[in-house]
């Protein structure tokens, strides 16, 4: 793969293939969160089967990113079952969770500013190699060939969000766009099997947005992986998402699709308030 | 999920290869060890070589504690008490091992042991030269087990909170040391002692200054080699980038799937061997007689200056700076020296500021200009660099004029270089950088492909 020759998607998708292990559910059940007094988030459910893509929309403060923090194990839930193809994830640590396939995007972005572009999504590709801290010391050969697979890799996904001319540049150079992609691509290189995003097109301008939605729908279909996408944007989020829960005050008020949701009489109370 | 790893099995292997990976920094260890030894040494006066020596110990130092300050970002500032373990394991091992093996204290040099190359007793790494390699390690791995010790408290701790932790560390090392019974200076003695309190007994606040003396060029150098080999494959690896990861986003690390904890301990454990080492090359150094403030908090601070005048994650900028800061003192004593720099930074001052004057402005909206390329910033580092190297012969002239002996102000010129440095380049000598990286020389690039792109339009 020579740098300047752009590849299709296809071709990254031979690359990336079998990255993301779809065809696992993201099951939530009754997950209950409260900070002292504060009931952050009160019986919350979610049934993301595969290869999905879903939102969860809400009202400012009305406890969403709360909802992606109890899922990745930034917090803990105080009961509540959160479960991964049939795997527990309560209890586990961030890191442990990222490991089961759960990836996720930050609200206020937090990329690795020093680190070049190439470098944020090398980083990502770590916790699915194999090789130990002495095949780093003496540089083994499979220390070698993993390295390699993590930059062929790290190259497709970037060629995949056309930030390959920006590759050996200090994340936090990137205009704030690319920034938001470079966060998708790096989650993605984690190799998950559900994407969760946070405002994904967070301070992006008309055209930005448009291709953030072909983007986003394209990393479902090329990846498998299932997306659960936080946006409030309400054009991005009922043109893409299948289906789409509404919190409210920590409190799930409503669940079906884009179209149910715009007649929820719950919904429309909760966005401009009741007559 | 397998297709990593899938992928990694298509990349082509040779064991001869690997072999060669594996023996090749040894090699050069080696060859380095020895050029330093037979060839620079014997070159130069005694003075000099103990002053290549210093540096060589300060340079592993520093490295050793850029991977804790400046790849996983925890801020240690006890640096100074794995030295001061690994100096007093080693000094212990090597000082009672030869009552024991050879029935007395002094020093049995191999042919790469001892500062000014006396005569050999024994061939390379038999006798003495091998206890002193075995008590280097050693002092090396108890260090590391500290290391662990001081790691784990980063798991619940941050920033400033961690820092007060590692300065703990540092002080109770003092203070254990300096409980420590007096040095036994006779075979009677150790037999007529407990013979658990014989390993223990290195001086308390007296100092231990018996060790046998074999540190030499040869082997602080091969350690400098080896640790920076070591530094750099870890710095490209993807357990480097993890560690790199922490410092720059601890909770998006996680989420990355970092074990961040995990790193953070190994980040520990890894600098505490290196420092240990560099503390066992110290302790069986001509002229040093260890002391438990050798474990205290202005030895710690002086490796901490290093690391962050070379720019915290560098690993080459830590070792430019280890030498700097290790030579200028002995520079400021020596103002005549110091003057002749100006034949070096006049001219510097003068070719910085013609091209400066032939870069000119970067056009408005262009590409250059649009990505943060700015065709000035190379002739503005010329400059900097002019001001830094005049400005220090300047001052030795005046020095020398007013007859001020300018060693004596040595912390009050760092002191003032930090205050300076933070204020114009914060990110330290090199930043994240390395000597060898292409970005770092993008400035140069920036300049003469600017020039080229005003030449053509023109």
């Amino acid at each position: 793969m020579s740098s300047g020759v752009s590849i299709t998607m296809s071709d990254a998708a031979e690359v990336l293939k079998g990255s993301g292990a779809a065809g696992e559910a993201l099951e939530v059940r009754g997950v209950f969160k409260s900070f002292g007094g504060l009931k952050a988030v009160q019986d919350f459910r979610l049934s993301l089967p595969p290869a999905a893509l879903y939102g969860l929309i809400g009202p400012n403060g009305a406890g969403k990113t709360t909802c992606f923090n109890l899922l990745t194990g930034v917090y803990r839930p105080d009961q509540g079952e959160i479960t991964l193809g049939g795997k527990s994830l309560i209890g586990l640590r961030p890191s442990q969770i990222a490991f089961t396939g759960l990836a996720r995007t930050f609200q206020n972005i937090r990329l690795f500013g020093e680190l070049s572009v190439f470098e944020n999504v090398k980083l990502a590709c770590h916790l699915r190699t194999t090789h130990s801290l002495a095949g780093v010391i003496f540089r083994s050969g499979w220390q070698r060939a993993e390295e390699a697979a993590i930059r062929e890799r790290a190259r497709a996904l970037l060629q995949v969000f056309r930030l390959h001319d920006r590759m050996d540049e200090s994340a936090r150079n990137l205009p704030y766009g690319d920034q938001r992609r470079l966060e998708i691509a790096r989650a993605l290189a984690t190799g998950p099997k559900v994407l969760l995003l946070d405002e994904p097109a967070a301070g992006m301008n008309p055209q930005e947005k448009k291709d953030l939605r072909k983007l986003i729908r394209e990393v479902r279909d090329v990846f498998g992986v299932s997306i659960l996408m936080i946006e409030h944007d309400m054009g991005v989020v009922m043109d893409l998402c299948e289906r789409i829960t509404v919190l409210d005050y920590g409190v799930p008020i409503a669940e079906g699709t884009p179209h149910e949701i715009q007649k929820n009489p719950k919904v429309i109370e909760a966005y401009l308030g009741k007559e | 999920m397998a297709s990593l790893q899938d992928r990694a099995k298509l990349v082509p292997q040779s064991p001869l290869a690997a072999a060669w990976r594996v023996f090749w920094p040894l090699a050069l260890a080696l060859v380095v060890g020895v050029l330093m030894q037979h060839q620079v040494r014997t070159n130069i006066d005694a003075y000099s070589s103990k002053q290549i020596l210093d540096i060589g110990i300060a340079i592993i130092l520093a490295v050793s504690l850029t991977i804790v300050n400046g790849f996983t970002g925890q801020f240690s500032i006890g640096h100074a008490g794995f030295l001061a373990v690994g100096g007093y394991v080693a000094g212990s091992i090597t000082y009672y091992g030869s009552f024991a093996l050879f029935g007395s204290a002094s020093a049995t040099l191999g042919t790469m042991s001892g500062l000014y190359g006396a005569k050999a007793d024994a061939a390379f790494l038999t006798g003495g030269e091998g206890l002193f390699l075995f008590a280097l390690l050693a002092g090396g791995l108890v260090s590391a087990l500290l290391g662990v010790v001081v790691g784990l408290p980063s798991l619940r701790l941050r920033g400033d909170y961690l820092a007060i932790v590692t300065l703990g560390f540092g002080e109770i090392v003092r203070v254990l040391i300096q409980q420590t019974p007096q040095v036994l200076m006779s075979k009677e003695a150790i037999a007529a002692a407990k013979p658990l309190s014989v390993p223990l007994s290195v001086g308390g606040s007296l100092g231990f200054g018996n060790v046998p003396k074999y540190t030499s060029l040869f082997w602080v150098y091969a350690a400098v080699v080896l640790t920076l080999i070591f530094a750099y494959r870890l710095k490209q690896s993807s357990t480097g980038r993890a560690m790199l990861s922490i410092r720059e986003d601890e909770i998006a690390a996680e989420a990355m799937g970092v074990k961040t904890t995990y790193y953070k301990v190994w980040g520990f454990v890894i600098a505490a061997f290196f420092a240990g080492i560099a503390g066992g090359l110290y302790a069986h150094t001509i002229g040093i007689s260890l002391s438990p403030v050798d474990a205290g908090f202005q030895k710690s601070f002086d490796i901490i200056i290093m690391v962050v005048l070379g720019g915290l994650g560098s690993i080459s900028g830590a070792a430019i700076a280890a030498a700097i800061v290790t030579y200028l003192p002995e520079l400021l004593r020596t103002p005549d020296t110091l003057m002749k720099f100006a034949i070096v930074g006049v001219p510097m001052l003068v070719v910085g500021a013609s091209l400066l004057a032939m870069a000119g402005k970067p056009a408005r909206k262009s590409p250059e200009k649009k990505r943060g390329h700015d065709p000035r910033a190379f002739p503005r580092f010329v400059i900097g660099l002019g001001v830094i190297i005049t400005g220090l012969s300047l001052l030795a002239f005046l020095a020398k004029r007013f007859g001020i002996d300018l060693g004596d102000y040595r912390l009050i010129l760092f002191a003032l270089a930090l205050i300076i440095m933070m204020i114009t380049r914060p990110q330290g000598l090199l930043g994240v950088r390395e000597v060898w990286d292409g970005a770092l020389y993008r400035p140069v690039r920036d300049f003469f492909t600017a020039r080229r792109h005003k030449g053509g339009t023109a």
